[in-house]
């Protein structure tokens, strides 16, 4: 059902075509509106950190197969949104369902079986292992993953092969091939943004949710990403994507959500966007209320005390 | 003065004990902690309690249940996943300082209980359980050499010895021989993945508490079985042998061979206690001589507390290993680089 | 610099080897000390026990057990024990060694040792009464105490935590220092581990009281922790060691530590000078000494001034800033480094003094090490990080392991705070006063 082949090198972003072209047309410029296919739908999502409201949204739907970007000032709650989407985090209330299935309360590993995979705003390239095998991991329904089969290799040799094809192939798409025997950890920056992405797609998602997958990242390297992006919506997947940088998001996106302050202000076509007053208000501040306060002192309203908790 | 000092024992001692059965056991175990530390990023700081319930399974078996040698053996193994269960279950949800914290309680528990004397009946409490290991020592095959011990070059060694060597090392090598195989395998990059970035395993799919659980008991019953072969070349059980400090002399082993290398834990292990056997016969030797008595009477050294400096010694050996080359012999300056940890 | 550390330590330790032995006296003396194991484990000293040495003298056995004759002059002695005067539930394990025969050389202690034994199972020896008000209020009360000491040592291992991130497995040995240096210098002086200043008046070249000696216990203390920290990990911290390797580090300062004690010490408990024998009082219905009447006071004083300290001071707000959130902390102007230093002088001093509370009881080489276990059980409980926290887990602790006793058997005891440890993992990690955020 996917399509992979892979676009030809030095193909023109703009080329690449939208399958779902239109699929927009009649649908209401307005928060929490409905979407004629919605593979993703939130309800009521609330989580309060001490005394802050960190994310309230009423009711979000995403379309299947459309480049979603998700944007809004610093602070407004986007990644705490993903977290508690991707299972990262635990709401205070609220209801999702993916492909018309709920997955309240389904622990963060499950979702990928599900079809829901997400990139970290700080990339992850696991720096001990190599390239080829941080592509390997990602692929699912691998046997060998048992304690009990992995005692035993023919029982996984043949399943091996096959995920390493799969993974040296997308490492290929994303021109990362030369490095697939060196260590993660000798990667640059730009080349960890796209790993991370290969590696997300190793499972064939159908949702990919990519936390800032351009922060940091040189245009040249930008202009790389966002051709990637596209080719996977040519493929049928659904993508989300926080971002900051509102070129990129004129580029490529079919539709914007806005958040603000934890919960969604404005919704509609990149283009209608820009213009919407309350959207202005977010990013510029109006006379009454302060500049873009954030939650807390750290990004996106993850307070300090929470990104320390990696050991 | 250097020539008063009898050196055929001194390397006899550093070599026989460097192959011997006390360094296979430490091998043993840390192989056990290789793969919860090494591979899987577990501060398992309760290795000699693994290595307590193993032996005591054997002991116990025996002394108590009245169930036999051989059963025993399976015992040791059960009541080590029991342990892995119990010490898990609470903490890998939590980081890893709590593993920490918790298993180096555990193991000192487990030493006091067994150490009680109410359990006189079922552990023996502090003078432990003897006579139990017979069936094993049946077996030997080295019994035709007779009581005497066996000398070949720098090497010295009695028959009981010698069997338990044949077994024990065969067990290492089957250790060392899982340990590959399981690393090598999809199983074990997911653990490496989980060693190193958690959420991003999850991220992946991995269900990481899981395969932390599995880590714990797979390397737990290796150290339970490093008990195991520790009771029968002593031919005792015993509260005390079973203390924290052993726990460390197991890392200590680990990070010289450098942790994440299969070979490392059996070069560690042959290394740290070759060595310490060695610098203790040394400083035994050297009390003999003339200098022996300025030892005594400035430093306060003597035979009996020639141990202690042994202790002391490995205290500060494990502070300026873990500072200055905690990569081990084996591991790369370039891996140790990428570690942010 | 990075050398400084370890050169250090090596320097330290072969000055420690160097300290004199002790009790050296002059003249001969045939003693020892009568002593026996309890249900619980513990060597209990047997007092009022009759030893004659015919034609010498003869002596009774103290509070400690300790007793003493004179010898005139170098040679073989028979010394006999009057078992009629053991008490009841006490005799010779082998009826047979009640006379030993000595030989003393000129101007030397020799030791006697008599081997007493309770008889096979001793029953607990509250165990007929069951659970009383009496046996609650005196468990309440020993709960508490040893509460309010483990606090001491817990209050500096929680913060030290919560403002570098390490797991200090060295905490215990800080306590048992402040046990020994206390005893040095309620003994000796100062004389006890440099012997060149024997000649000098106390407290360099003479044993002072107690309470002085105690002062000085907590300076020593104090001393040490800034030592540690200056030298040891600020390096370490400027350097990036990971925190993991540091713990380790700890480990490997905790070994060298105890085993230096054992070396100096000796393996045998012994007692502080001052205070040592006394009866206990009844209060109501709890019996109690007065030296443990005072202690619990003044620990209790201090805790306060502790927490008045850390509520009411800039540099106490500024500790508990750091300790919550370190980087908040150095954006809002602290120096984080000199509060980090602070942290480990005042909580290893604080642990030095909780080492001379303990010590009042009897003071050994590894009596910071057995109660390794409770102070992380406190510290884990109350929360990992906060100083309150630290203080409440350790009397929640001390009261647990106490009052357990009037179900369980008193040698169990300790496992009741892994018990603790792994329930409170269990259900709020965290602990009581901790934040979620910090447990991953």
């Amino acid at each position: 059902m996917i399509d992979d082949q892979p676009e030809a090198a030095g193909a023109a972003v703009a080329e690449t075509e939208n399958p779902i072209e239109g699929v927009f047309d009649g649908v209401e410029h307005v928060r929490g509106v409905a979407k004629p296919d919605s593979i993703l739908i939130v309800d009521g999502m609330r989580r309060r950190f001490g005394g802050l409201v960190a994310v309230d949204v009423d009711h979000l739907e995403i379309q299947r197969g459309a480049i979603t970007g998700l944007i809004g000032p610093n602070g407004a709650g986007k990644t705490t949104f993903f977290n508690l989407l991707t299972g990262f985090d635990t709401p205070d209330g609220g209801h999702v369902e993916l492909n018309g299935a709920s997955i309240d309360g389904v622990a963060s590993h499950r979702l990928a079986a599900r079809g829901m995979v997400r990139t970290f705003q700080l990339t992850k390239a696991l720096s001990k292992l190599t390239v080829l095998e941080n592509m390997m991991l990602g692929a699912k329904n691998q046997g060998g993953e048992s304690f009990l089969r992995a005692l035993f290799s023919p029982m996984w040799r043949a399943r091996e092969a096959e995920v390493e094809v799969q993974a040296r192939a997308l490492l290929e798409r994303f021109k990362l091939s030369h490095m697939a025997d060196e260590y993660a950890g000798t990667l640059s920056g730009g080349q960890r943004k796209l790993i991370e992405m290969a590696r997300a797609l190793m499972s064939e998602p159908d949702l990919v949710m990519l936390d800032e997958p351009m922060a940091g990242v040189n245009p040249a390297l930008t202009q790389s990403l966002l051709g990637h992006v596209k080719e996977l919506r040519a493929e049928g997947r659904t993508v989300i994507f926080i971002e900051h940088d509102m070129d990129v998001v004129q580029d490529i996106s079919d539709w914007v959500v806005v958040m603000a302050e934890g919960s969604i202000i404005a919704e509609g076509p990149p283009g209608s966007i820009a213009e919407h007053q309350q959207v202005v208000d977010a990013y510029l501040g109006t006379p009454d209320a302060p500049p873009g306060e954030p939650l807390s002192s750290e990004t996106d309203g993850v307070p300090a005390a929470e990104m320390e908790s990696d050991s | 003065m250097l020539l008063a000092i009898n050196w055929d024992i001194i390397f006899t001692q550093t070599f026989s004990q460097g192959f011997g059965t006390q360094a296979l056991v430490f091998a043993l175990a840390a192989i056990g902690l290789n793969i919860h530390y090494g591979y899987t990023g577990l501060l398992n700081f309760g290795q000699v309690g693994f290595m307590a319930v193993g032996a005591y399974g054997v002991g116990m078996a025996v002394f108590w249940l009245d169930i036999g040698f051989w059963p025993g053996l399976v015992l040791g193994v059960v009541y080590c996943l029991i342990l892995a269960l119990i010490l898990g279950i609470p903490t890998l949800r939590l980081r890893a300082d709590y593993l920490a914290i918790t298993t180096i309680a555990a193991s000192e528990t487990i030493r006091l209980s067994v150490r009680w004397r109410g359990n006189r009946e079922r552990t023996g409490a502090a003078e432990g359980i003897n006579d139990f290991a017979d069936p094993f020592y049946d077996l030997n095959v080295f019994d035709r050499i007779g009581s005497r011990p066996y000398r070949f070059l720098f090497f010295e060694y009695r028959a009981d010895d010698l069997w338990v060597m044949l077994i024990g090392w065969s067990v290492v090598g089957l250790a060392l021989l899982f340990t590959w195989q399981i690393m090598r395998s999809p199983w074990g990059r997911v653990v490496k993945a989980i060693r190193e970035d958690e959420d991003a395993a999850r991220a992946l799919g991995k269900n990481a508490y899981s395969y932390k659980l599995q880590s714990l008991i797979i390397g737990g019953v290796i150290g339970g079985i490093a008990g195991m072969l520790q009771a029968i070349d002593k031919q005792s059980v015993q509260p005390d042998t079973f203390n924290p400090v052993i726990t460390f002399m197991i890392w200590t082993v680990l990070i010289i061979g450098g942790a994440a290398r299969v070979w490392s834990p059996v070069v560690g292990a042959m290394l740290f206690w070759g060595l310490i056997s060695g610098l203790e016969a040394f400083m035994r030797e050297l009390l003999d001589t003339g200098l022996g008595d300025s030892l005594e009477r400035y430093l306060n050294l003597n035979i009996q507390n020639v141990s202690q400096v042994r202790f002391m010694l490995f205290g500060l050996a494990l502070m300026i290993v873990m500072r200055y080359r905690p990569q081990g012999i084996f591991g790369s300056r370039e891996e140790m680089a990428l570690d942010d940890r | 610099m990075r050398v400084a550390g370890p050169v250090a330590i090596v320097l330290l330790s072969v000055i420690g080897l160097a300290s004199p032995s002790l009790g050296q006296g002059d003249g001969q003396t045939i003693g020892g000390q009568l002593r026996v194991e309890d249900d619980t484990g513990e060597r209990v000293p047997v007092e009022g026990v009759l030893v004659t040495i015919d034609g010498q003298g003869e002596a009774v056995s103290d509070a400690e057990g300790r007793w003493s004759i004179a010898v005139s002059e170098p040679g073989t002695y028979t010394v006999v024990l009057d078992a009629t005067t053991l008490p009841d539930a006490v005799s010779l394990r082998d009826s047979e060694r009640g006379a030993l025969d000595m030989l003393v050389e000129a101007g030397q202690s020799k030791t006697a040792l008599f081997a007493l034994t309770t008889g096979d199972v001793g029953a607990p020896a509250d165990e007929g009464e069951g659970i009383t008000g009496r046996r609650v209020a005196q468990l309440t009360v020993e709960g508490l105490k040893q509460g309010l000491y483990l606090a001491m040592a817990a209050i500096g291992l929680s913060l030290i935590f919560g403002t570098t991130g390490l797991v200090n497995f060295a905490h215990a040995e800080l306590v048992t220092w402040g046990g020994l240096t206390t005893f040095f210098f309620n003994y000796y002086g100062l004389a006890g581990v440099l012997g060149f200043l024997a000649p000098l008046p106390g407290p360099f070249g003479d044993g002072v009281n107690l309470i002085f000696a105690a002062v000085f216990g907590m300076i020593s203390g104090g001393l040490l922790g800034y030592a540690l920290d200056r030298f040891l990990f600020r390096g370490m911290r400027r350097d990036g060691v990971s925190l993991i390797a540091q713990m380790v580090i700890t480990i490997g300062l905790s070994i060298l530590m105890r085993y230096f004690f054992l070396y100096n010490f000796g393996g045998n408990p012994r007692f502080f000078q001052d205070f040592a024998s006394q009866r206990a009082m009844s209060i109501g219905p709890v019996e109690i000494t007065p030296k443990d009447l005072a202690a619990m006071a003044v620990s209790i004083a201090i805790l306060l001034l502790v927490g008045a300290l850390l509520q009411l001071t800039r540099i106490g707000k500024a500790m508990r800033a750091v300790a919550d959130n370190r980087d908040l902390a150095e954006s809002s102007g602290i120096d984080v480094e000199r509060i980090i230093g602070m942290v480990w002088t005042a909580g290893a001093a604080l642990a030095a003094l909780g080492g001379v509370f303990f010590g009042l009881d009897q003071v050994r080489w590894d009596f910071g090490f057995r109660i390794l276990l409770l102070i992380f059980a406190a510290v884990v409980l109350g929360g990992l990080g906060t100083a309150y926290g630290a203080l409440v887990g350790a009397i929640v602790v001390g009261l647990a392991i106490n009052l357990s006793t009037l179900f369980i058997d008193a040698e169990l005891k300790n496992m009741v705070a892994l018990l603790v440890l792994v329930t409170i993992l269990l259900v709020r990690p965290q602990g009581i006063l901790g934040r979620p955020e910090r447990v991953g």
